[in-house]
């Protein structure tokens, strides 16, 4: 009986060390590894922020329309990609190598979405993926919406028209 | 000059993000919520749309863009509709961007199987 607990106490002791030393790992990351994250997302991000800018001038040289247009076709156009590119199982790799660099832009939306549903893909339509999609994309859209009606509404009352 | 400032830009919005993502114990979701939020936040007096002016696409490519055009479509709705504007025209901008991501994940997720 004694051994018993012993075990079970050592058991779980164990795994409490584990996370110990994991936090102790994550807090005393070399600080060149840091900074070469920091510099991996400042070129990924820069460059996905200069393809956008690149989509929209295109677009408006060869198809002649409006940059507001424009703008409207690009993010759409970044999202079927980032959705293409996860659905096809290399855009994991991608951010787990790049992290914040195509988490922040756009395509991080699009990532989280399509890898949810491919996710709960197995569980069915409505109890699977139906209600578990938005799992992580929910919340940006949740304080997405708080907020801009927040503001909208201060920006009304004193601002009134715009 | 406008690729350049859409290089900087959304560069820098990644790199900061970066930092706090390895210097604090927050989720990419508490980021990009936070993002978004900021995002509503500058252009409630209209400081993103300049940013937009300035920097082109590379303002409209990170998730800040959601929170701004959320916020803009709201106004811009309150301007002709008086104060009910504000929830119609909610979505009246991203639309189009959520939209799409829904479709596109949903037929990419029928087509192909999960990996792993």
């Amino acid at each position: 009986m004694y051994e018993l607990k012993k075990y079970g106490h050592s058991k779980n002791g164990d795994t409490m060390e584990n996370k110990k030393y994991q936090r102790v790992v994550d807090n005393n990351k070399a600080p060149e590894q840091r900074g070469r994250n920091a510099l991996i997302a400042f070129l990924v991000g820069g460059l996905v922020g200069m393809l956008g800018e690149g989509i929209i001038q295109l677009l408006c040289y060869y198809f002649k329309i409006s940059r507001n247009e424009a703008s409207t076709y690009m993010s759409v156009i970044l999202i079927f990609i980032a959705s293409l590119c996860t659905a096809l199982g290399f855009f994991d790799k991608l951010v787990t190598k790049f992290k914040c660099g195509l988490l922040i832009p756009i395509t991080g939306f699009a990532h989280s979405m399509t890898s949810a549903i491919l996710d709960y893909k197995k569980e069915g339509p409505i109890s699977g993926f139906g209600s578990n999609m938005f799992k992580l994309a929910g919340s940006v859209i949740l304080y997405g919406v708080v907020s801009a009606w927040f503001f909208g509404l201060i920006r009304y009352l004193i601002g009134g028209s715009i | 000059m406008l690729l350049l400032n859409s290089f900087l830009f959304c560069g820098i919005v990644c790199l900061i993000s970066q930092l706090i993502l390895d210097n604090t114990k927050l989720t990419p979701g508490h980021i990009t919520s936070m993002l978004v939020v900021l995002g509503a936040f500058l252009d409630c007096f209209s400081f993103y749309d300049k940013i937009i002016v300035k920097v082109g696409g590379g303002a409209l490519v990170p998730i800040t863009s959601f929170g701004h055009s959320l916020i803009h479509g709201a106004l811009a709705e309150a301007n002709s509709m008086g104060i009910m504007g504000i929830v119609a025209g909610m979505f009246d901008l991203t639309a189009a961007g959520i939209t799409s991501a829904i479709i596109f994940s949903f037929l990419f997720a029928l087509i192909f199987k999960p990996k792993n």
